[in-house]
């Protein structure tokens, strides 16, 4: 009898204990979050004194927005012409129905200035440079050449931080502006070129419905928004890596998973924000 | 420092078509943009009601596209809108009597304006009015015409 009770306390223990790590850990996982959310926060204000830094010596930032910016015009411009043929084709098929074909260039110019060409662009800015900005930070805090500079006297936010984040955030919107035009005219190469719309009704139709203030200029909003978050995000990911090789593997990968949330994520806010009245 | 040198080229080579694609948004895509009607000449037509016809609408004979709308007014004292064609100069013989219209293409389609020329012996020239022209059709109108006709058509005996 009495051992037979032991026996069921003894599970009891061992049911709780289980129950009470889980807590445990649900309560590390908390704190960890929540403590990398301050330090992510902290990181950015820590960028922001660094940029005037950066001003002083144009020379480290042109060098980074060349390895973000015009490497990542290629990808940028090939995706854009082919989204734009995409929409037209896409579109031309379900307007021709209607006889509405006139009106192409409206869905193909709306679809991407507001809301395909600073999304796709956030997504591929996420993927061809936030990993390569990441994968390089990160590497370099695995090698020890952060606390190198930090020993002399060099401060590594202000010296190699602060000027890529700049760069990925001027050149996100040039790229963003720049998937838009070529997109607009991929759309025109199919539509007027390859499915014959009229040329005129094409352009005109647009004009006359794209607004440059409410779908342009929001559209341009979008984008500097996403860089910065994907610039930040980047970057982040980079200096507060676990500096092993398995580490900067994780945070590269966390870099783009957790940009490409923000930048679909913000666009939903942003969209709700300009277009929702 | 050639490398630098070609960096530095790329990079303000970077900003300049980001800039310029900024552009192209603003005065190619939005409503931002003007037309400049090179080698074209123009002629001036007055209508009741253009109904949706823009600027930049095709202007076409025969259903060959000869021009474009290039301007749209409202006089105020005729209580008419006057629509400015540019005509490309290789259709430069239309009679004095033609007649525009507007039409739509298709049900939901783009208005555009036909031309439909006339007998007569005098050309329309640069700077010509077109004296006969027929409105825009107005759907609303042509229902509220149709429904009135058979509410009369049903009181009947």
């Amino acid at each position: 009898m009495a051992l037979s009770r032991s026996i069921t306390l003894r599970r009891i223990i061992r049911k709780t204990c289980w129950m009470l790590e889980l807590i445990r850990g649900l309560g590390r996982s908390g704190f960890g979050f929540f403590e990398t959310l301050g330090r992510f926060n902290l990181f950015l204000l820590k960028i922001l004194v660094g940029i005037p830094a950066v001003l002083v010596r144009p020379r480290l930032l042109i060098a980074q927005l060349f390895s973000v910016g015009v490497l990542s015009l290629p990808i940028i411009v090939v995706s854009g012409v082919f989204v734009g043929m995409v929409l037209a084709l896409q579109g031309y098929n379900t307007l021709v129905d209607f006889g509405a074909e006139e009106s192409l260039g409206v869905v193909v110019a709306l679809s991407i200035v507001r809301e395909l060409g600073p999304v796709v662009t956030g997504l591929l800015f996420a993927g061809r440079a936030g990993s390569a900005l990441t994968a390089e930070i990160g590497l370099m805090k695995a090698t020890e050449q952060l606390a190198g500079m930090e020993m002399m006297a060099v401060d590594p936010i202000h010296r190699v931080i602060a000027p890529r984040f700049l760069a990925g955030f001027i050149s996100m919107p040039l790229l963003a502006a720049m998937f838009s035009a070529v997109g607009i005219y991929g759309g025109y190469f199919v539509g007027v070129g390859l499915l014959g719309v009229d040329e005129g009704a094409y352009w005109s139709q647009m004009q006359s419905k794209v607004d440059l203030y409410n779908d342009v200029f929001n559209g341009v909003i979008k984008s500097v928004v996403f860089g910065f978050v994907a610039t930040w995000i980047a970057v982040f990911e980079g200096y507060d890596t676990v500096p092993t090789s398995e580490g900067v593997g994780r945070s590269t990968t966390r870099s783009v998973v957790y940009a490409a949330f923000a930048v679909l994520g913000l666009d939903f806010v942003l969209t709700a924000l300009m277009f929702g009245d | 420092m050639k490398q630098t040198k070609t960096m530095e080229l790329m990079v303000g080579m970077l900003i300049a078509a980001g800039i310029a694609a900024l552009f192209v948004l603003a005065m190619k895509v939005s409503n931002l943009g003007t037309f400049s009607a090179a080698n074209s000449y123009t002629l001036t037509a007055r209508f009741e009601n253009i109904g949706g016809l823009k600027v930049r609408s095709p202007v076409t004979a025969g259903g060959v596209l000869v021009g474009r709308v290039s301007s749209i007014d409202y006089d105020n004292k005729r209580y008419e809108a006057v629509v400015a064609i540019g005509m490309d100069k290789a259709y430069d013989r239309f009679p004095d009597d033609t007649v525009a219209s507007i039409y739509t293409a298709g049900l939901l389609g783009e208005q555009y304006i036909a031309l439909d020329p006339g007998g007569s012996e005098e050309f329309l020239t640069d700077g010509s009015v077109i004296e006969f022209t027929a409105p825009a059709l107005v759907l609303e109108k042509l229902i509220g015409k149709f429904l009135l006709n058979s509410a009369e058509k049903g009181s009947g005996p």
